[in-house]
């Protein structure tokens, strides 16, 4: 006998399946282009001979760097769509919104923590409290916490989606701080000017590095899909309690109505 | 020079924390979707069919 189909009953369709095979084959073949084709980052001074770079370290820039950039993505998306919001009001605007912060959200915590982790080897720091791009960044994450904490605030919805959607286009302000702090704070970050703007770096490393915002790219696509579908549920899943509820309601008024009726009736009927 | 722990460590936590995150959506996903009737799922067509 046949069951259920276990596949119909979340938020998975045959489009976010292929996705997600997707997305773990481009990590898998990342991890190997990561780890194996591509070599460290060691170069030689001319005139000491001394060996310098960022040695292995380097390999933790294929996964930190399109993190970074689908970040900058995923809470732009959330912007858009809380202009959206704003404009047209409509629940697909909010899910979107939503969606794209808590899912930008965590890419954010993942950038300040792979960042913190080759920092220590390369600048020998783990953070470093004076450095804009790190501050800006650390400031964009703690609004957007603050963004997901604010939609647990009320349980107006159409409240909690004006409020919300105010305070995401406040946060975003930041990203332009965070992209151009190492042009106009130069001195006051380790960071270095744009590597892939200027082009210092070239063949397989250009590539896998690409490579890698192809995969994340991959990743953070599905996480935001099924993080719509989440958000899309609960909010279908609450209408239909409500829509239960009122005819619920419905029916026993008319059936009290329906008891007065007969009451009234049989009071006629009866001789007293 | 090998900088092997700091790699494991920020691969590591990062593929963790992302297969973590998809995994619990999924889990969010099928617990939710009893309580909305299919009609209800936009990515769903059809009862023998669905779409991306």
């Amino acid at each position: 006998m046949a069951g259920p189909d276990k596949r119909r009953d979340g938020t998975g369709s045959r489009g976010s399946r292929l996705l997600g095979v997707g997305a773990l084959v481009s990590v898998a073949a990342l991890i190997v282009l990561a780890f194996v084709a591509t070599d460290a980052d060691v170069r030689t001074h001319p005139t000491t001979g001394e060996e310098f770079g960022q040695f292995d370290a380097v390999r933790m820039l294929y996964l930190h760097v399109p993190l970074a950039v689908l970040m900058y993505v995923a809470f732009v998306v959330c912007a858009v769509a809380s202009a959206g919001v704003l404009l047209r009001r409509t629940a697909w605007w909010d899910v979107t919104a939503y969606a794209a912060a808590e899912v930008g959200t965590v890419l954010c915590g993942l950038v300040l923590v792979t960042g913190s982790i080759w920092g220590r080897p390369v600048w020998n720091t783990w953070w470093e409290w004076g450095d804009v791009r790190l501050m800006t960044t650390l400031v964009l994450f703690l609004l957007f916490v603050g963004y997901l904490a604010l939609r647990r605030t009320t349980t107006d919805p159409r409240l909690q989606a004006r409020r919300a959607a105010v305070v995401a286009l406040v946060a975003v302000l930041d990203i332009p701080l965070i992209n151009r702090s190492v042009a106009w704070w130069e001195n006051r970050t380790l960071h270095q000017q744009s590597t892939l703007a200027e082009l210092k770096i070239e063949d397989l490393t250009l590539f896998t590095l690409m490579f890698g915002f192809l995969a994340f790219g991959l990743v953070a696509w599905w996480l935001l899909v099924h993080r719509f579908r989440v958000g899309w549920l609960e909010q279908a899943a609450t209408d239909h309690d409500v829509a239960i509820a009122l005819a619920e309601r419905r029916f026993e008024t008319s059936a009290t109505d329906l008891d007065a009726a007969i009451g009234r009736r049989d009071n006629r009927e009866d001789p007293v | 020079m090998t900088h092997a722990g700091y790699l494991v460590a920020g691969w590591g936590i990062s593929l963790v924390v992302l297969g973590g995150y998809a995994l619990g959506l999924v889990r969010r996903g099928r617990r939710l979707a009893p309580r909305v009737p299919v009609d209800r799922r936009r990515w769903i067509d059809s009862p023998g069919s669905d779409r991306g």
